[in-house]
């Protein structure tokens, strides 16, 4: 059980910085969510928190503790990796067993904490068996037993679910939002699925670029995003953005002091609704329907030749072509900056 | 006659079959030969035209029993060629692992530094380390052997090693540290047992090598320490050549490591063609 602060961190690799002061601080028990685009630095954050990558600049502290010069080892860390990273040639239990081993732990104390974690993650037939003859959903579940058995105070977990299929990454991530109410362990989540971020977490941590772009908890992100990127990168299918000028002319009066210039529109595909040519917000060609089962995604274009997405729970009658009008609630309604991409407190 | 598609492929299997065979044969033909003159009196031997059928005799063996010991040679062969690749295992195998997972901006070009002595002329080096070797008393002794055989098979098998070692996935390796391993541990726990099979060939490789290698056998030992190279070298030069008696020395020398790669040949083989198939 600790706490975790990352307190001004910068990576660099020769000169090019790829971190740029990132300050996090991470509450004891809490799980947290690492969420970004490719590159954007989420998991070297996550390994200078392993210590398998230097720390340039910044101390990263671990129950108090300023463990940039303490070896992975040591910092009370477990992590579970995205390829497994089992030791071949061992069994399941030896595989468990291993840093137990190297830490001298007792062999009596070592059985019992492996076939206590085998027995939570129903692996108790596998242990002899060796990684090979194992799925890919119990090689994890042997990744994620050899991180339980060492007992860490921080639970890293590097885009578990990512070689998966797409039924067992659902399962799997059951598994692991149970293990962290069971543990109550601080944890640490990288991935690129916003999916996973919005299940799991306590709180997200979107990062772009190696800043962190805004944080909070997964509604807060949902609800507030603080710019158009975070917008996009959480909720799916992504939000939809306008600009003002495709808007129905008396739209505008919706908003208070709507000045249209340089700013953007955003609103998710599940807040539109299709209403009649009076009381429209936006109107556009129906394109192409996109039929999911238990909802249609619709994909639309406005005038300016703008491609927008409605979720939709039945199937619009209208042929292709035909003109449809849609309107949102105005707390669904986020307003942008154009430029920055800021958010402009809403309307 | 037309043929089809499938009776194409049949023809050009077997033409490549057969074309496989013919340049076997051609590669394995003065082996053979070598064998067959080691059984032929040293007049058959330089008989024209050459013999194919003639009354074997095991004269030429019985005279290089009487006259040398071959089992002290052969023994030599084998603890130089074994104990130079031993030692040079010693050093290449935390030195490749050094470099495959610890890689600087230089290592590529280390690597390829190290491999360009092998391209420099041994004879260049020959005063220098012949001096050494005598200052040191080290001439015509199994160490001094040992050692250089070490070194000049280092950049070969640092090479193939490091290859094989870049196989391993990074993070098994940071899963062990993270699990608390010492870098002795690591190597012997993790890396040795994952390239096992590399490892090997890699020694097979290297003991072939050695075992065939001539030039230092020959400059730095004599009686004491000579290998079964410089063993066949001393029957060439102060009795003039005699055919019959130089095959049947040289079958001597070659039989041990012929059978030695036989029973390891699907090992060897994979050192071989490291990279070519992954």
């Amino acid at each position: 059980m600790a706490n975790l602060t990352l307190e001004n961190i910068f990576k660099s690799y020769a000169d090019i910085e790829v971190i740029h002061d990132v300050t996090l601080d991470i509450a004891d028990g809490e799980l947290v969510v690492f969420v970004g685009p490719s590159g954007c630095g989420k998991s070297t954050l996550l390994r200078m928190i392993a210590g398998l990558e230097d720390i340039t600049k910044g101390k990263i502290w671990i129950d108090g503790r300023v463990v940039n010069e303490v070896a992975p080892s040591k910092r009370g860390v477990a992590m579970v990796f995205q390829t497994y990273a089992l030791y071949p040639h061992m069994s399941v239990y030896r595989n468990m067993a291993f840093g137990l081993k190297q830490a001298k732990t007792p062999a009596k104390e070592i059985d019992q904490r492996v076939r206590a974690a085998a027995d939570v993650l129903h692996l108790t037939d596998f242990l002899q068996r060796s990684p090979r003859a194992l799925s890919g959903g119990q090689r994890q579940r042997v990744a994620i037993g050899r991180a339980i058995v060492r007992e860490p105070e921080v639970f890293l977990f590097d885009e578990p679910l990512s070689n998966l299929d797409a039924a067992l990454r659902v399962q799997t991530r059951l598994e692991i939002a149970r293990l962290h109410e069971r543990l109550a362990t601080t944890m640490v989540y990288v991935t690129h699925d916003q999916v996973e971020a919005m299940t799991l977490a306590d709180r997200i941590v979107v990062l772009r670029d190696g800043k962190i772009e805004q944080q909070g908890s997964p509604m807060d992100l949902y609800e507030r995003p603080d710019n158009s990127f975070v917008a996009q990168f959480i909720g799916s299918p992504k939000m939809n953005f306008f600009l003002p000028t495709v808007l129905a002319k008396n739209a505008p009066s919706k908003f208070k002091d709507f000045n249209p210039e340089g700013r953007v529109v955003g609103i998710r595909p599940e807040h539109l609704r299709i209403c009649d040519g009076e009381s429209n917000l936006v109107s556009a060609v129906l394109e192409r329907v996109e039929q999911l089962g238990e909802y249609a995604l619709v994909h639309l274009l406005t005038e300016d030749g703008g491609e927008f997405n409605v979720k939709m729970d039945d199937i619009p009658k209208e042929p292709k072509g035909t003109v449809l009008h849609f309107q949102a609630k105005v707390e669904h309604i986020h307003l942008f900056d154009k430029e920055s991409g800021k958010r402009i407190p809403g309307p | 006659m037309m043929m089809t598609d499938r009776q194409r492929e049949l023809l050009k299997h077997r033409i490549r079959a057969a074309l496989a065979w013919v340049i076997a044969c051609l590669m394995f033909f003065p082996i053979l030969w070598m064998i067959l003159t080691s059984f032929k009196t040293e007049l058959q031997a330089i008989a024209v035209p050459p013999l194919f059928f003639f009354e074997p005799t095991i004269e030429n063996y019985v005279l290089i029993e009487e006259r040398t010991d071959y089992l002290r040679y052969a023994w030599n062969s084998v603890v130089t060629s074994f104990g130079g690749t031993l030692l040079g295992m010693l050093i290449a195998i935390p030195s490749a692992y050094a470099m495959a997972f610890n890689p600087s901006r230089r290592t590529k070009d280390i690597l390829l530094w190290m491999l360009s002595t092998k391209m420099l002329p041994a004879v260049g080096v020959m005063m220098p380390i012949y001096l050494i070797c005598q200052k040191l008393g080290l001439l015509d002794t199994r160490v001094a052997l040992i050692v250089i055989y070490a070194l000049i098979n280092l950049p070969v098998i640092m090479l193939i090693l490091f290859n094989y070692f870049r196989d391993i996935p990074k993070e098994i390796l940071e899963a062990s540290q993270i699990d608390g391993t010492s870098t002795f541990n690591e190597i012997v726990q993790i890396v040795l047992p994952l390239a096992w099979g590399g490892i090997a060939s890699t020694a097979l490789l290297s003991i072939v090598l050695l075992w065939n290698e001539a030039f230092w056998s020959i400059v730095l030992t004599s009686a004491d320490a000579g290998t079964l190279v410089a063993l066949v070298a001393s029957f060439s030069s102060p009795e003039g050549l005699f055919w019959a008696k130089l095959s049947a020395v040289s079958t001597l020398a070659c039989a041990p490591i012929i059978v030695f790669g036989w029973v390891t040949q699907k090992q060897l083989v994979q050192g071989l063609t490291f990279g070519a198939v992954k």
